[in-house]
This record gives C-alpha cells, sequence and structure tokens, in this order.
C-alpha cells in the first residue's frame, strides 16, 4: 500500500511536470511575458527590469527552470485585467466554486445512488419506469441547456428564485465568504447546484442500477433471501457494498468531468467563481491567469484521482495494492 | 450473437425502435436541409430585420412562412435548427470517425503487443480521462483562438480517442486468453492477421456501444463549446449558438428562441443513447439474465 501511493505520487508529479511544460509554452509563447510579469501599464523601464529578472536571455531549459521555480512559489505573474497576482485572483474565486460544486456532488450522490437503489428492486415498477426516463433525459440535456430552462422556469416564469449572481455572502476567516449561512445565498445556490448535479445524478443513477442488476442475480445475495435476512440487510450490505466499486471509481473519474461543467454552470448564472474567471480570461487574452488555473485544476485533479484509489480499499478488502 | 436474432430483439424493444425513428429523423432532416427548409438562414441576402423576433405561427404575431418564429436578425427558426443539426451531425460523425479510428489502432496495439506501448498508452488514457474531454476541449480551443468544424473535430479527439482505446484494449486483452486464439497461433498464423481476422470482429460488439454514447456525447459538447463561444464561428448554423443568442431574450420572453433548438438537441441525443441501451443490453447478457430474472 505504501510503495503503491509513493508511485502513485511519483507519477502525479510526472504529470503535473508536463503541465507545467505546457503551460510554460503558453506563457512563454503566447504573449510577452515581461508583459504579464510587469503587467499592461508597465513602464519600459520596468518591462527591461521583468526582462532582466525573468532572464529572457537565456538558453530554453534554463528559462523553463526558472518558470518551475517561480510556479512552485505559487508566482505566476501578474493578472492583465486586474493586475493583481493572478494566483490571489483565482483564490478569492475558490469559495464560490467549491461550494457550488459541493453542493452538486451532494445532491447527485444522495439522489443518484438512492433512487438507483430504488429502481433496481423494482425494475418494471411504473415509479422505476419513471425515474429511468427522467434520468435519460437527465444524461441527453446538456447542462448549460438545463440551467437556462431552469432559469426560464423558476427565475423568470414564477419569480421563486434569483436568476444569477451569489447573493449575500457572510465571511468565515480570512478571504472565505460563504453563501450558506444567508437564506439569500442559499436561495442563490438552489438553481446553480440543481444545475450542475443535474448530469451526473443521472450517470451515477444509471450506473448504480446496473450493478445492483447485476448482483441481485448472484447466487450469494439468493443465499442471503434464502437465509430470510432483511431486505435492508440483503441490499444495503450484501449488495450496494459491491455495487458501489464502480460507482466511487465513477465519482472519482469525474471531478474532471465536474470542474469543466462548473464552468458552464457558472457562466450560465454568472456565479463569480473560477470557471466564470477562466472563461473571461481567455476572452481577454489573460495569460496568467489561464496557467494558473490550469495548474491549480490538475492539483486538484491528481489529488482526488489519488485519494478515490486509497478510499477503494475501505470499501473492498478484496482490493490489494501492491 | 446472430444478426437475425439481434434484429428481432430490436423491434420487439419499442425504446430502441422509438430511438432509432427519432435518430432517422434528425438525420433525413440534417442531410436534406437545404431542400425542405423554408429559408436558408446563413443567406444575408434574403434576412431583413423587419422580420425578427417574430413569435411562431400560431401565436399572435406569428407570420408565414416562420412556423416556429424568427430570431433577432429574422432568421427562420426551423430553418436555423435544420442547418445546425447538419453542423451538429457532421461534428459528431467526425470526432467517432478521428478518434475512433486512432483509438481502436492504439487499443489494438496495447492490448495485442503490451509492454511499453502499453504502459503510455494507458497513462495518457488515464491522465486524459480524469481531466475529461470538456475540460481539454475549453481550454484548447480557448488558448487557440481559431474556430471552425475541423478544428472542433480535432481539438475533441485529441482527448476522446482514449475511450475508445481504453474498450478496445480491454476486449483484446480478454479474447487473447481464448482458444481460438491459441489455435491460430499454433497453426503459424502471423501476428498482423490474428489481429485483423480474429480478435478485431470479436471486439467489436463493445466499441459500437462506446460509439454510440460517444456519439452523443459529443453532439452536447459541440452545442456547449460553442454555446460558451469557443466552439464553432458565428456563420456556422448551431444548435449551441441559437440557444446562446437567445438566452438574451429569456426575460424579454423570447421562449421559442430556446425551446425548439432545445427540443431538437434534447431529441437527438436522447434518440441515440435510446439506441446504445439497446446495444448495450444485447451484447451484456448478464444484465438481461437479471432483468429477466424474479
Amino acid at each position: 500500500m505504501g510503495a503503491y501511493i509513493v508511485r502513485r505520487i511519483g507519477q502525479g508529479l510526472l504529470v503535473l511536470l508536463a503541465v507545467s511544460f505546457i503551460c510554460f509554452v503558453i506563457f512563454q509563447y503566447m504573449g510577452d511575458p515581461a508583459w504579464a510579469l510587469a503587467g499592461r501599464y508597465a513602464t519600459p523601464k520596468q518591462l527591461e527590469m521583468v526582462r532582466q529578472k525573468l532572464g529572457l536571455d537565456k538558453p530554453f531549459y534554463v528559462q523553463y527552470l526558472i518558470f518551475l521555480k517561480n510556479a512552485l512559489r505559487g508566482n505566476f505573474g501578474m493578472s492583465f485585467v486586474s493586475r493583481l497576482p493572478a494566483m490571489q485572483v483565482i483564490l478569492e474565486r475558490l469559495p464560490a466554486t467549491l461550494e457550488l460544486a459541493l453542493m452538486a456532488m451532494l445532491i447527485a450522490v444522495t439522489f443518484g445512488v438512492g433512487l438507483g437503489v430504488l429502481v433496481s428492486v423494482s425494475p418494471h415498477s411504473p415509479v422505476s419506469r419513471l425515474i429511468m426516463a427522467g434520468s435519460l433525459l437527465g444524461i441527453s440535456v446538456p447542462t448549460f441547456l438545463t440551467g437556462i430552462l431552469l432559469i426560464m422556469i423558476f427565475a423568470v416564469e414564477l419569480r421563486l428564485l434569483p436568476p444569477f449572481g451569489r447573493g449575500e455572502v457572510v465571511r468565515l476567516f480570512g478571504n472565505w465568504r460563504t453563501g450558506f449561512l444567508t437564506w439569500n445565498g442559499i436561495k442563490h445556490l438552489i438553481l446553480p447546484a440543481l444545475t450542475l448535479s443535474t448530469y451526473q445524478l443521472a450517470v451515477l443513477l444509471r450506473l448504480t442500477r446496473a450493478g445492483m442488476m447485476e448482483i441481485l442475480g448472484e447466487e450469494y445475495i439468493k443465499t442471503a433471501w434464502a437465509k430470510g435476512l432483511p431486505q435492508r440487510s440483503v441490499l444495503f450490505k450484501h449488495a450496494l457494498r459491491n455495487a458501489l466499486i464502480p460507482v466511487v471509481t465513477m465519482i472519482g473519474l469525474q471531478f474532471g468531468e465536474l470542474i469543466a461543467f462548473s464552468i458552464v454552470t457558472e457562466t450560465v448564472f454568472q456565479w463569480p467563481g473560477m470557471g466564470n474567471l477562466l472563461l473571461s480570461a481567455i476572452f481577454e487574452s489573460d495569460q496568467p491567469v489561464i496557467v494558473t488555473y490550469i495548474t491549480f485544476v490538475s492539483i486538484v485533479i491528481l489529488s482526488l484521482n489519488l485519494l478515490v484509489d486509497i478510499l477503494y480499499v475501505f470499501i473492498n478488502p478484496k482490493i490489494r495494492y501492491v | 450473437m446472430s444478426r437475425g436474432r439481434a434484429l428481432r430483439h430490436f423491434l420487439g424493444d419499442p425504446s430502441a425502435v422509438a430511438g432509432a425513428t427519432i435518430l432517422s429523423l434528425f438525420v433525413a432532416g440534417a442531410i436534406f436541409a437545404p431542400l425542405i427548409a423554408p429559408q436558408n438562414p446563413y443567406d444575408l441576402g434574403i434576412l431583413s430585420l423587419a422580420d425578427s423576433l417574430k413569435p411562431p405561427i400560431w401565436m399572435e404575431g406569428g407570420e408565414a412562412p416562420f412556423l416556429l418564429g424568427t430570431d433577432e436578425q429574422g432568421r427562420d427558426v426551423l430553418s436555423t435548427i435544420l442547418y445546425g443539426c447538419r453542423t451538429s451531425l457532421t461534428v459528431a460523425f467526425g470526432v467517432v470517425l478521428v478518434a475512433g479510428t486512432f483509438g481502436m489502432v492504439m487499443g489494438l496495439l496495447a492490448g495485442f503487443y503490451g509492454g511499453f506501448i502499453d504502459a503510455v498508452v494507458m497513462r495518457l488514457a488515464d491522465v486524459f480521462y480524469s481531466f475529461s474531454t470538456t475540460l481539454m476541449a475549453i481550454l484548447v480551443l480557448g488558448l487557440l483562438k481559431q474556430k471552425g468544424v475541423l478544428v472542433l473535430v480535432l481539438a475533441i479527439s485529441l482527448t476522446d480517442w482514449v475511450r475508445y482505446a481504453r474498450t478496445l484494449r480491454g476486449a483484446v486483452l480478454a479474447i487473447k486468453e481464448e482458444d481460438y486464439i491459441n489455435a491460430a497461433r499454433a497453426v503459424g498464423a502471423e501476428s498482423h492477421r490474428i489481429i485483423l481476422r480474429h480478435v478485431l470482429p470479436n471486439a467489436v460488439p463493445p466499441l459500437l456501444v462506446v460509439a454510440a454514447v460517444d456519439f452523443g456525447v459529443v453532439i452536447m459538447l459541440e452545442a456547449t463549446l460553442s454555446f460558451l463561444g469557443v466552439g464553432l464561428p458565428v456563420t456556422e448554423p448551431s444548435l449551441g449558438m441559437m440557444i446562446s443568442i437567445g438566452r438574451k431574450y429569456v426575460y424579454a420572453g423570447k421562449w421559442w428562441l430556446i425551446v425548439f433548438p432545445g427540443i431538437a438537441l434534447t431529441a437527438i441525443v436522447v434518440g441515440i443513447n435510446l439506441v446504445a441501451d439497446w446495444l448495450r443490453e444485447e451484447i451484456n447478457p448478464r444484465i438481461q439474465k437479471a432483468v429477466k430474472g424474479p
């Protein structure tokens, strides 16, 4: 197990190195890096100083090493647009994205797995058919369309919920502003969280159902029924535990997808998160912010994947990593 | 799985038939768009701002020939949807072809030969998969600042091929252990002959499911990218872009600008997903047994 984790961390670092190299190429060859560090309104003298500091006259690999050194310190230069350090700009937007993603994951996992089990028990009942039809829509309607339709229904027609923004936020600690503590903030969170969760919910539901139905046909489940164990015990202790393995894999593999769809959701709802920031950065050619975003997101995805792999061991004691 | 039995199963499954019907309707509509669309929405000469933002024909203010209303530039919504489906389906076919072919070759090589090439392909597959095709496409297209059908197909295929590679590799690994492969080897068949004549045909069914699911995913992805403004240029008709334009008029109550392209987009994807579901159950006998069980 220890050796396995060390090897996985090593592989992760290798991927990060590759990502950093791509970022370096973006940084160095798509726009002037001196501008990137000095900011758009720098004087020629400041620019010259930055060029010398960056060592742009030095060979390629030396420049890359300098970029790496700066990156390790979280220094990716100044945002062209806000003239603040790019890392700071991204981190300011982190709480909004994290709260949205957490809420969406919570909805997706709870209802996805719960309804999946429900459907697998009586696959031919009218309720199950209705749920399955819903899940088919869930995987067939793109996230941006879900969001706009929810806005049309709940914000424009029924005027129940606000169509955009994060509403009132309360400062928790440091730069962390949360929307969880005010009713207004929660009302703003409902539609975006539902939008972001829909697709994942449907995928998890279908996966749980397929896994459960396969396992409910196994001999050991028949034995469990024959022993007269209560339904709750058969379903959750014997069947779901094994059906959950592909579900957990999927949750682990879907973090990248979740981040991608948070870009879409944040754009639809003008949610002040990282995804929204990335898209404006792309349109404004704000290279430092783009590079910081890519690095940040890569670290998050790789760490979460590792975490999920370790979690496996606790779900299924049969898995042993060597 | 014999062909006759598969056809009988297909015809006996109402949702599969419904899916295939919906899909063929849209494919036909897309192919014959220039013949059946009331208007060529990208012929600037015939557009008139006097026709802009007309509601569907059955509502007050609706006007022939604009069956489903018009957008801000006086484009007929129905015609734009038909042309938009053309683009969506072209992109989806393109990706399935490019990513599918490349992924198949990589998956075959990785599964059959193993070793170094297997390690490289599988590592790449892991990384691309966890970063997700959507995220990579947004980043690549956003940084490239190039737009067009071909760029879009290549940007999506850049990571999408790993779906096919993974599936084929898994199938090849399973097939490699079968007796008939050993038999072929024993009679002295060469590697490429074994791959083409024995391994590939048996690995096709799972690949079909992946291709069907992928087709739907790519249609949604194209719409999403065009909606975000990093997909197709404004000169190409696209369902995603229609909805993005319609979004500006949500508060003005111009619902037809979103609802109709939205229905078209969803219907195509539902259609292909229904077919994919049928294919999956047809191929996996374990699930069938469970469905028919007590």
